[in-house]
């Protein structure tokens, strides 16, 4: 193999702009280097002559860095092999289009292309919830057409796999708001109350919400995955072809299973957070009858039950949301990530919205 | 490496899984420049072959060597030197969904060299108009037909102008016009940069059409049945495996 020499660029006054003489390998590295020389000459006028006597050689790199720089200049002296590479490269970029010119105004058009984006997916969103409704009432005037072998399997993946997460979040969370309330309500001689202030968030807020949160992180992107690499996978186009409705067969037993479970998984948030609460009172110095002569005294069935309800709700919404999420992926690897994504925001917004209807409604029946 | 010296050297290659042997005793060279065809009927180990010679898959028993260097005793900055000389299309394409066709050429190409921006995005485009997909340089993976995952798929291993190309069954999947197409271009690359080419394949058509020589895998042997030129093999083998093959016929 003969030695080559490293490329080298020299610019030369010509008429009507400047030359440019090559000489040695002009491959990638030399390329790299020589770019902003050849640049600079190019801006100085145009290339009008290209002198490739001393070019030992180049590859599609080089070739790329002549033709940007002297695009319209008569190459000279150029051996057998450097031509061929000139050609091929040059008709290989005339292949591609120019790109296209930048929208005018682009914010404008990018506030327009989201808003669109936006409208078809709540159309497609509202006509899901309404293809649910009509699927429910299909399952409960033909309950076979569920599925109960798939139910019975998210029942324990979306209920009992959660519950030691559940345990161990509603616990700490009941010893940090004992904790966090007991300050304020001491300075007032007042920390007796602090059973009534966490018993009640728990049980009316704080118990349902968080295990949306749970299950929204945990089985809201579990559903949007699984029945998103299935829909890239063609196996929803598949069920329809095959004359099963998608929603029957995939997205009941999922909807069904997290309406059910979510009560559960928030009464244990709540006992979890109410033992985290009576530990801190121990340590405190109130005995568990005070605790318990507090609770009784201030809690009520209404309120664990508001909540109980509330949390079914959010269970359904974040089940409906995940499945909806992977329904409607696109195609290729990535549509499966943003499926899971859209599953998890979209799940937390909603039950903390819900949550807000749900109070005003509470606060105006009185509950 | 000398000019003579072979491209690829294999001596008495074996690889098992779970102690289950794939191949054992593959032994050959190739040449430089040409089109060299490991082919076989399905579950023979072809495209184990090609991962063992890349390094993707571990020897069991027996040396290889690309480009004159044995890539299992290559140290860090040598092994990143020799994988920079080759280029690998990957059956199913391997392109990266969340980048348009031409950011995946420009991926290694922002790598392995220090060329601005402008020269990499002009690079990328030369290649993508190379195999002919000069007007999909924007588009997605997922917006693209197979054939053209798979032209993208030899243009992004033709970054880096490599003198040694691995191509995993590059026609299958595809129909007859676009997989006749695809081996001329092939063909079409071969004979334009000098390139050497090692594919993959056990589609006849494309093993008549692009191969200088190749070699032939067969299951029941675990390993290699016969070695040459395909017309002759078709036209001369004894092998009833390779009859069989050549010819169509039920084993």
């Amino acid at each position: 193999m003969t030695a080559t020499t490293a490329a080298r660029i020299e610019v030369r006054p010509a008429e009507g702009g400047v030359a440019l003489a090559v000489a040695g390998r002009l491959d990638a590295a030399s390329a790299a280097r020589l770019w902003p020389e050849a640049m600079g000459a190019a801006r100085q006028g145009p290339v009008t002559a290209l002198d490739l006597t001393a070019l030992e050689g180049l590859d599609s790199a080089g070739a790329v860095l002549l033709l940007k720089a002297a695009p319209d200049a008569e190459a000279r002296g150029a051996s057998a092999t450097v031509a061929a590479e000139l050609e091929r490269t040059r008709k290989a970029l005339a292949t591609v289009p120019p790109p296209p010119p930048p929208p005018p105004f682009r914010p404008v058009s990018d506030i327009g292309r989201a808003t669109v984006h936006r409208a078809r997916a709540s159309v497609a969103g509202i006509v899901f919830l309404g293809e649910t409704i009509v699927t429910i009432a299909r399952v409960l005037a033909r309950p076979r057409l569920l599925r109960w072998s798939d139910l019975l399997r998210h029942l324990d993946e979306v209920g009992t796999r959660a519950f030691p997460l559940t345990l161990l979040l509603g616990f700490l969370i009941g010893v940090i708001l004992a904790y966090q309330s007991s300050i304020p309500l001491r300075r007032f001689g007042a920390e007796v109350f602090v059973p009534n202030l966490v018993g009640i968030s728990l049980l009316r807020e704080l118990g349902p919400l968080l295990a949306g949160v749970v299950l929204a992180g945990r089985t809201g992107s579990a559903f949007a995955a699984e029945l998103g690499t299935m829909t890239v996978n063609e196996e929803v186009d598949a069920l329809r072809i095959m004359g099963i409705d998608p929603l029957a067969m995939l997205v009941m037993p999922r909807l069904v299973a997290a309406t059910l479970v979510m009560p559960v998984l928030a009464l244990l948030m709540n006992l979890a957070g109410l033992a985290g609460m009576t530990l801190i009172m121990s340590t405190l110095g109130y005995p568990w009858a005070a605790v318990e002569s507090q609770l009784q005294q201030w809690l009520s069935l209404q309120d664990l039950i508001g909540g109980l309800f509330k949390a079914a709700c959010f269970g359904m919404a974040i089940a409906a949301i995940g499945c909806r999420a992977g329904l409607s992926a696109g195609r290729g690897p990535r549509a499966v990530g943003d499926a899971a994504t859209a599953a998890v925001v979209g799940g937390i917004v909603a039950i903390v919205a819900m949550d807000g209807v749900f109070a005003v409604l509470f606060f105006r029946l009185g509950i | 490496m000398s000019a003579t010296e072979p491209v690829i050297r294999a001596e008495g290659l074996a690889v098992a899984f779970n102690g289950r042997t794939i191949f054992k005793d593959v032994t050959f060279d190739v040449r430089r420049g040409e089109i060299f065809v490991i082919l076989g009927g399905s579950g023979c180990g072809k495209s184990t072959l090609l991962k063992a010679l890349i390094g993707l898959v571990p020897l069991a028993a027996g040396r290889a060597w690309l480009l004159g260097e044995e890539l299992a005793a290559a140290d860090d900055d040598a092994r990143r030197a020799l994988l920079r000389r080759i280029g690998v299309m990957w059956q199913s394409g391997a392109l990266f969904g969340s980048m348009t066709l031409a950011e995946n050429v420009e991926l290694p190409i922002e790598e392995h060299t220090d060329l601005p921006r402008p020269a990499r995005e002009a690079l990328a485009r030369a290649k993508l108009g190379l195999v002919g997909l000069g007007d999909a340089t924007g588009r997605l993976p997922a917006e693209i037909s197979g054939g053209m995952a798979k032209r993208a798929g030899i243009a992004r291993a033709m970054a880096l102008d490599p003198p040694l190309l691995f191509l995993d069954e590059p026609s299958a999947g595809l129909d007859p016009i676009t997989s006749a197409g695809l081996d001329k271009l092939i063909r079409d690359i071969a004979r334009d940069t000098g390139a050497t080419f090692v594919v993959v394949t056990h589609e006849l058509q494309s093993i008549l059409a692009i191969g200088d020589r190749c070699i032939m895998l067969d299951k029941e042997a675990q390993g290699m049945i016969a070695e040459g030129d395909p017309r002759r093999l078709r036209d001369e083998s004894t092998h009833p495996t390779v009859r069989a093959f050549f010819r169509r016929e039920a084993a």
